[in-house]
């Protein structure tokens, strides 16, 4: 670990009154994989973005194999030999993985790719490090994980000696996790060097040799893996020691939402097919299972953006007539939607505008057709405060929180009326702790309070931590429920792979 | 070079923009005006005061800017929803058919009475011309530019084929044109003598009435979240398509009111030459007042007197009077550059 490939030092970036980065200096030396910790809006990303050249810092300097890089130069850092994996990924969804890889690589004067050259480039790269994914396959058709092989191929194919992975991990199954795992060990055997920027501590753990943690944009310890442990490296990221949420006995009561064989179209992966389902008041009902098994279907369903083809919804008894986002709202069905950005929140609107979105209609925020800004801005002041939002003001665009505040908003604007039923669909994903913990107690109080609430997530020990009930999806239908404790994760693993299928007939 | 987003812009910053969105116009067409031999400044120095240098010049440039404020009005109102409406054109022309079916002599009524029918039907029917791309949008997922944009050219042949028939003025010697509206279907000159009529006043209250919508009702606040994030207006509760067809019918009534005032206020009766392409320039009045519907009034008038001026300085300094389309034209394109710094920091390097 002697010599060093890359040196960042004294970086600091403000945005206005904001310090993102403050004064950040490291070293990555070759061989080495970095794992970068922290928080939500701690500043990795700000960070890495620097050192990539899509910022420009406004003090430091950036130095790769011993020379210093051209500020805000993305061209430099790659022909430096940096490549850089995004979170949300940069392909061209119709084109072939051979496309894409080698857009960018050639001469634009040039009139056809060499195929056949690149063609091999990139299976023996593939093959070298484990990153299986067919060449001529269109983007389009492959799952996160292949996708994301394909970025990491692409910045291997750009002769990349450094490699910037951010929350690689967010988008994937565990066995896609370990498998990337194991292509990062190959890589570093290699020679190259990684930047590992993620919040789960299990993961920098794993797969790290060093690590830096980064608390509101400064420096906040340094570690080796070897010599340190998960609660250290958590306290150093929230800077306080993080409790597990309690879980006090269950009180299960009547079921307020029932499904009874429900079907569905499909809906990003797998539709229902003729799934039942209680949820009782008081009791979180945890649904696990592999990503695009019907989930999206189920949550889709549930929020009322997609309506049964097949079968009954039932809320509180009664069977429900006419289903679309505004009837499920109507029952008293409060939603946390899967992707905050997209569905969840609208951007270019302010946080005001956000939180009364459910609700615009209701006498409390408008009165013969005109909003009632006054009690509007009342309300958000309400959830900022009560929910610990950090946001400039409520006339702040959303677009501008980070996603822990943005999540928390959408949690004061779902649980404030104090809904009978809770849809919570990944809510904790891409979430620094304090914010899963945070998310963790809100359900936990909304279930002591007697709501019923489904937990979708990919997470399985979320699942098991938080869940009464455990349901696992697969192929679009629904194994047999399981009280807390009683199936192992073997056991559970094994549903979610698609064994046990037949049983899902005596689902309640 | 790269964009970098940044929060959101103060008051003072948005408004020094459009000013220098200008600024960067007069500089681009003082390079045409030198190719054709004159002198930027006297010819710019001609065009304001053909604009704004006599009552008369004022008179007319407000009267020109009557139509397009209800023009880029429908435009704001569509295009702040994402509905692209581009048949204004179109949404205009059918308003004055309106106008002539109903204010020839058809309903005996009094001005009182007579003239807010009138308005309330050429809404309707501005409304409902809108109202049918809106439909295939939202059903079929048909692009309403391409539907709202042919329906120009197919209601204008259609408009063409009343006045060489139903419509057409027996006493007016063969020409393609209307009966004149009756007395009682005429909207009055504010000033008797001048060319500016009540159309001017409707045109202002309908822009203060299309703010309070905006800013103020339920409706401009789901018109707005649709046209920001649909799919997330969806999730929380917001009826989409319903939406979309309310501002279809806003935004093509709004259009058809300068039809209307064209006719009933200027005119008198209905032509094929009612507008010199007052659709599409609502296009550029939406943009230039970043569709701000108060916003609208200020960049009508600008555009109104380019166009006026323009026609002035041209029989004066023997520069065409076809500067006046460049000067509108280069403002759109500085605008649209100036609206995106507003919003984004542009890194070189």
């Amino acid at each position: 670990m002697t010599n060093t490939v890359l040196r960042l030092s004294g970086i600091t970036k403000r945005f206005g009154p904001l310090v993102a980065n403050d004064a950040i200096s490291f070293e990555l030396g070759r061989g080495e994989v970095i794992a970068l910790l922290g928080e939500n809006g701690a500043g990795k990303t700000t960070l890495m973005n620097i050192l990539f050249g899509h910022y420009v810092s406004d003090e430091g300097t950036v130095e790769a194999f011993g020379k210093q890089l051209p500020p805000g130069d993305p061209r430099a850092a790659l022909d430096a030999g940096i490549g850089m994996v995004h979170q949300h990924f940069t392909l061209a969804d119709n084109m072939t993985v051979l496309e894409n890889i080698a857009l960018g690589t050639q001469s634009l004067w040039r009139p056809s790719l060499d195929r056949a050259a690149a063609r091999e480039r990139i299976e023996r790269l593939a093959a070298d490090f484990g990153l299986s994914v067919d060449p001529a396959a269109t983007v389009s058709t492959l799952s996160v994980g292949e996708r994301q092989r394909v970025e990491i191929l692409k910045a291997l194919y750009r002769d990349a000696r450094i490699l910037i992975l951010d929350e690689p991990t967010a988008v994937l199954t565990p066995a896609e996790t370990d498998a990337l795992f194991r292509t990062l060990k190959l890589l570093v055997a290699k020679g190259l060097s990684i930047i590992f920027i993620s919040h789960k501590l299990h993961e920098v753990m794993a797969v790290s040799d060093r690590v830096l943690v980064l608390r509101s944009g400064r420096l906040s310890g340094e570690r080796e893996t070897k010599s340190t442990d998960r609660k250290e490296l958590a306290a150093l990221m929230v800077g306080q020691e993080v409790k597990p949420a309690e879980v006090t006995p269950v009180h299960a009561g009547e079921p307020l939402l029932v499904l009874d064989g429900v079907s569905t179209a499909r809906h990003n992966g797998a539709g229902l097919d003729e799934v039942s389902l209680t949820l009782r008041a008081g009791e979180i009902t945890g649904l696990a299972g592999v990503s695009g098994n019907g989930q999206a279907a189920l949550a889709a369903l549930i929020a009322g953006t997609q309506r049964p083809t097949g079968g009954r919804i039932s809320i509180a008894g009664q069977a429900v007539g006419d289903w679309s986002p505004r009837a499920a709202l109507g029952h008293g069905i409060a939603r946390i939607p899967e992707d905050r950005h997209a569905v969840g929140t609208i951007g270019d609107m302010s946080v005001t505008e956000n939180v009364i979105a459910e609700r615009y209609g209701s006498s409390r925020f408008s009165r013969m057709g005109f909003l009632d800004w006054k009690a509007a801005r009342r309300f958000a002041e309400e959830i900022i405060a009560d929910y610990d939002v950090k946001c400039p003001s409520p006339e702040a665009r959303i677009r501008l929180l980070s996603g822990g505040n943005m999540q928390k908003l959408i949690l004061g604007r779902a649980l404030d009326p104090e809904p009978a039923v809770i849809l919570a669909s990944q809510p904790t994903r891409g979430l620094d702790v304090g914010a899963v913990a945070y998310v963790h107690r809100m359900l936990l109080a909304a279930r002591e309070r007697g709501a019923a609430i489904l937990l979708i997530s990919e997470d399985l020990e979320e699942i098991l931590a938080l869940s009464d009930r455990i349901v696992v999806m697969s192929k679009g239908r629904l194994s047999p429920p399981s009280a807390r404790g009683e199936r192992s994760i073997r056991e559970l693993g094994e549903l979610m792979a698609g064994h046990g299928e037949e049983r899902s007939d005596h689902a309640a | 070079m790269r964009l970098e987003p940044k929060p959101a812009p103060s008051i003072g910053v948005t408004l020094l923009f459009p000013v220098a969105a200008i600024a960067a116009t007069l500089l681009f067409t003082s390079l045409l005006v030198l190719a054709a031999g004159a002198s930027p400044l006297s010819v710019f120095y001609l065009v304001a005061k053909g604009a704004a240098g006599s009552q008369f010049a004022l008179f007319e440039t407000l009267t020109r800017a009557t139509p397009l404020i209800f023009t880029g009005l429908a435009v704001a109102v569509a295009f702040r929803a994402k509905l692209w409406n581009i048949g204004a054109e179109a949404q205009l022309y059918i308003g004055g058919v309106v106008t002539v079916v109903l204010g020839t002599g058809a309903l005996p009524l009094p001005a009182p009475i007579l003239i807010p029918v009138i308005i309330i039907a050429v809404m309707l029917a501005g409304g409902l011309l809108l109202l049918g791309p809106a439909v295939l949008k939202t059903r079929f997922g048909v692009d309403e530019v391409v539907t709202t944009l042919l329906l120009n050219f197919i209601v204008l042949l259609f408009v063409s084929m009343l006045l060489e028939g139903v419509l057409k003025d027996p006493m007016g010697l063969g020409w393609p044109q209307s009966q004149k509206v009756i007395a009682d279907a005429q909207l009055p000159r504010i000033i008797q003598g001048k060319r500016l009529h009540y159309g001017f006043v409707i045109a202002i209250v309908s822009a203060i009435v299309v703010w309070v919508i905006m800013k103020k009702t339920v409706l401009g606040y789901e018109m707005r979240a649709v046209g920001h994030n649909p799919e997330g207006a969806r999730f929380v509760g917001i009826p989409v398509n319903r939406v979309l067809m309310k501002t279809a019918l806003l935004s093509g009534g709004l259009a058809a009111l300068a039809g209307f005032s064209e006719v009933s206020g200027l005119k008198g009766n209905l032509t094929l030459d009612l507008s010199p392409g007052y659709g599409y320039s609502g296009i550029v009045v939406a943009m230039l007042a970043m569709l701000n519907p108060l916003g609208v009034i200020a960049s009508a008038i600008f555009v109104a007197g380019i166009f006026v001026g323009a026609d002035a300085m041209s029989r004066v300094a023997k520069v065409p009077s076809y500067i006046a389309d460049v000067m509108v034209a280069t403002s759109l394109l500085t605008m649209v550059v100036a609206i995106l710094l507003t919003r984004f920091r542009v890194r070189w390097r």
